[in-house]
């Protein structure tokens, strides 16, 4: 929170949706958004269940082009390029190599410790030994389980406990240098110490690289964000700084939810 | 990393490029050798009413096997497939049925059940040829059955058995809980609750698995050759009733007793010939079996069609 | 229920409780009985199993008597009907084992190719009607295929391969393949669409492609599927008589060159029982030790692939 109030200068934009719809066959799921996303910010999606937050995250890496009927309108335009990330001629493909993201429950895939990390490398078609061995380090320590697995990085990734899990998939996504980070409610399937930890690394990423994070959890948001949104309906209905929209929220709606749930 | 981020992005983007055409010839080839289960289909049965067409007349179907390609006729064999059908199914579905019930609705979770479910997953993987074997000592010469319609409609039953139990099971088991549950609320036994509802609900289901069981069976040749089926046979199992040769009468089971043989023994037989002639009569037979098996197995899968739209509890 | 209610004596209560119980008693029994009958028909599939291992072995015992082990596996020839009978087991498996080599080296491929096709590639509308299609070909009867492998494909191969005998287990072992096609490509999709999806998206979201999420992700988490589809492939090649017994010639021959025509295991138990052989002859108890043969190699690829399952289950 610290860091946030003591940027105060306006900082320049990762990407900014514009008139974003979004539609799942014939039933309109996100309703004429438009929001920018700081660079090197953590901006924090906040909302009831079925608002729509999850659906306008997996926009941002074209997640829903994976299944049939889905539908986008409007524009995410991506800097520095300034980018249509929506757009038709856009391979998703392309969006996902440079947009990672990180799932609700950890999803390793069942092989090693380092094949894990070095899964979006080989992606990439990086063949070259000694890079991939310093690229999974990297990753690792920034993801901070490094000295947790340094010894056994050929042991089976499933092995790890859930909070482990969550951090080498968080590893895995960094080992590939995205320039957004998508976290889609990651400290939902944790024990508390596990979300502490996760929690501490999203605010030390931000170093490195714009993150974006739903959770249903509004202390949540409020600790780890610079920015929030609250959705709504799967409209946008308030968006600002975080301290700004916990303290005095302009929105009655907004004010229901958050002093509602947070008393 | 910022030095060139064009041609960087020139790098990924061939790379998609690459792995895209990649994806593309892998669909080709799943699709081509999709095509080709789908050629040889077709290629047999065209084939076969091609090569055939010269047989397809009515004497075909009323004629006895002869040492005259051209004169020569399916008549014992479709008889003797439908008979030894019709002992198959009137043995298997009873069992299946009643086993797959117990498992389902009756069964305890203990040992005995464990070795009757690894019993039927294993037997599913036994060669049907042992089925025959198994057929040969047992009801061929301990049963003293002899080489008959019941002795081969008995070793198909066995060897169908697990395909019906299976099916039973899965029919039973997408009946919800409330149905058995409002069933016996009402005061119905176990068994009441099975038979008027478990049964008549899964039915459909059931009816599958026996159609995909029975089209299973009728195609089946090794085993009925196993247990000493005859090849050529230019008679027909006693009617019931009727007169027979030394001026007696048959009895109504008679038939079950009587020598046969089936369509795929007497396909078997007719390729199996140096002559050509006999191709045609191979080719006619092997289309008629295959239309009887396909149009089972089409019908099956209709039905569960029919079954997945249907069903809204 | 009614009518015992109706018809008990209403004045004292005791007679028509007692009365119900009993009726309740006689229902219990009648419950029993038929519990009983449905367990009877539960348990014929273990009689089978039972009486399968009994006519093998009982028969196999009075063979061995006669026949050492040690000649039935290591003499190179068979030819337990001559005069001068040999009983060299290995000749008959040799024709199985390269058969299905054959068969398998044409299924295990396709199958697994259709498999990843359909379960990753293709949209419903293609799954939805290449399902029922691969289901037809599983249905064709063996003899049909045997027909097939004879009239239809040795003539082709012929061309391509002009010293090809009009028996082989080429021709009988790639049909064979195509046979099992069906198989391996249902089981190994039904594994396949049982990974989770949150998997996938894992390797998507990472930039990875179809193909490259497909083999890379999807296979190795599938792979104990993958592995019992392959052993039920192994178990329908080994078992395969039909085919055999009409398109690779019948003649018992110890080779591993798929271009010539040999017995196997299967298709030597067709053959004798063809012919008359009298019960409890040597002949006719060869076809025992033969068939317990080839169960035992069954079992073999079963306790295999149940390793392997189990071995890849414990990992993921």
């Amino acid at each position: 929170m610290q860091t946030a109030s003591a940027t105060t200068a306006a900082p320049a934009l990762k990407a900014e949706a514009r008139d974003f719809n979004f539609f799942y066959g014939d039933v309109q799921a996100l309703k004429k958004i438009n929001m920018p996303i700081h660079d090197k910010k953590v901006t924090a999606l906040i909302g009831p269940s079925g608002c729509g937050k999850s659906t306008y995250l997996r926009s941002f890496n074209r997640m829903h082009d994976l299944y049939p009927g889905n539908r986008y309108e409007g524009e995410i335009r991506f800097y520095p390029d300034n980018t249509n990330l929506l757009s038709p001629d856009v391979d998703p493909i392309e969006v996902r190599m440079r947009v990672g993201m990180v799932f609700q429950k950890p999803n390793p895939f069942p092989k090693s410790i380092f094949e894990n990390v070095a899964y979006g490398l080989r992606v990439r078609g990086e063949k070259n030994r000694r890079a991939l061995d310093d690229k999974v380090e990297a990753a690792l320590k920034g993801a901070a389980i490094w000295d947790e697995v340094k010894d056994r990085l050929q042991d089976l990734a499933t092995n790890l406990s859930g909070g482990q899990q969550q951090r080498l998939c968080i590893a895995r996504a960094l080992a590939t240098d995205p320039e957004l980070l998508l976290f889609d409610e990651p400290t939902s399937a944790l024990d508390p110490i596990a979300t502490g930890a996760i929690e501490e690394l999203v605010h030390e990423l931000k170093q490195r690289v714009t993150i974006l994070i739903v959770t249903h959890n509004m202390q949540q948001a409020a600790r780890v964000s610079d920015y929030t949104a609250y959705m709504y309906l799967g409209e946008m209905i308030e968006f600002g700084k975080t301290d700004d929209i916990f303290i005095k929220p302009q929105d009655k709606r907004t004010e229901d939810y958050i002093t509602g749930r947070m008393g | 990393m910022q030095a060139n981020p064009n041609d960087k992005q020139a790098q990924i983007r061939a790379l998609i490029a690459r792995g895209k055409l990649k994806d593309a010839l892998f669909a080709a080839l799943g699709i081509i050798c999709l095509g080709i289960g789908l050629v040889v289909i077709f290629a047999l049965v065209a084939d076969m009413a091609v090569k055939g067409a010269a047989r397809f007349n009515l004497d075909f179907f009323l004629n006895f096997a002869s040492r005259r390609a051209t004169q020569a006729g399916i008549l014992s064999a479709w008889v003797g497939s439908l008979l030894v059908m019709l002992v198959t199914a009137l043995t298997a579905v009873p069992l299946g049925v009643a086993a797959g019930l117990y498992l389902e609705e009756y069964a305890k979770r203990n040992w005995i059940t464990e070795v009757i479910e690894i019993n039927i997953t294993n037997l599913a993987a036994v060669p049907s040829i042992v089925y025959g074997l198994l057929a040969l000592g047992i009801f061929v010469y301990t049963f003293g059955f002899g080489q008959s319609i019941l002795s081969a409609g008995l070793t198909l039953a066995l060897l169908i058995l697990p395909i019906v139990i299976v099916s039973t099971r899965e029919a039973i088991r997408s009946i919800p809980a409330m149905i058995r549950e409002g069933s016996m609320a009402v005061g119905a036994t176990r068994w009441q609750t099975c038979r008027y509802h478990i049964i008549p609900y899964a039915m459909p289901g059931i009816l599958t698995g026996v159609i995909i069981g029975l089209a299973r069976a009728i195609g089946e040749t090794a085993p009925i050759i196993t247990i000493g089926a005859l090849t050529f046979i230019a008679f027909l199992p006693p009617v019931p009733f009727s007169e027979l040769a030394d001026g007696t009468r048959a009895g109504l089971f008679d038939w079950v007793m009587s020598p046969f043989t089936v369509m795929p023994i007497q396909i078997f037989n007719w390729t199996s010939r140096p002559d050509p002639a006999f191709e045609v009569n191979a080719a006619a037979a092997g289309f008629v079996l295959m239309a009887m098996v396909l149009t089972m197995n089409a019908i099956a899968i209709w039905l569960r069609y029919r079954l997945r739209k249907n069903i809204k509890w | 229920m009614n009518s015992c209610a109706m018809t008990a004596p209403p004045a004292p209560d005791a007679p028509v409780v007692s009365n119900r119980l009993a009726k309740n008693a006689m229902r219990h029994a009648s419950e029993r009985v038929i519990e009983a009958l449905l367990f009877a028909a539960a348990a014929v599939s273990v009689l089978t199993t039972v009486g399968i291992v009994y006519v093998l072995v009982s028969e196999s015992i009075q063979f061995f008597q006669s026949v050492g082990l040690v000649e039935f596996l290591t003499d190179t020839q068979w030819t337990p009907l001559f005069d001068d009978a040999h009983f060299g087991i290995m000749v008959l498996i040799s024709g199985t084992l390269v058969s299905s080599a054959v068969a398998l080296a044409v299924a295990i491929p396709m199958g697994t190719v259709i498999a990843i096709y359909l379960s990753e590639f293709a949209n419903p509308k293609v799954r939805e009607l290449a399902k029922p299609i691969l289901e037809l070909l599983g249905g064709i009867p063996t003899i049909v295929f045997g027909y097939f492998a004879l009239l239809i494909v040795t003539p082709l191969l012929q061309k391509i391969f002009p010293e090809l005998p009009g028996f082989s287990l080429l021709s009988a072992g790639l049909v064979m393949g195509i046979m099992i096609v069906p198989y391996v490509a249902s089981l190994s999709e039904d594994a396949m669409r049982a990974v989770p999806m949150s998997l996938r998206e894992g390797s998507y979201a990472m930039g990875g492609t179809r193909l490259h999420t497909a083999l890379h992700v999807v296979v190795p988490a599938a792979f104990s599927g993958l592995a019992a589809s392959y052993i039920l492939g192994i178990s329908r090649a080994v078992g395969e008589t039909m085919i055999l017994a009409v398109a690779a010639g019948m003649q018992p021959n110890l080779t591993w060159n798929p271009m010539e025509p040999a017995a196997t295991i299967t298709s030597y138990i067709v053959q004798v029982a063809l012919g008359d052989l009298p019960h409890g002859s040597i002949g006719y108890q060869t076809i025992f030790a033969a068939g317990l043969t080839l169960l035992l190699i069954t079992l073999l690829f079963n306790i295999l692939g149940q390793w392997l399952r189990r071995k890849f289950r414990e990992n993921y």
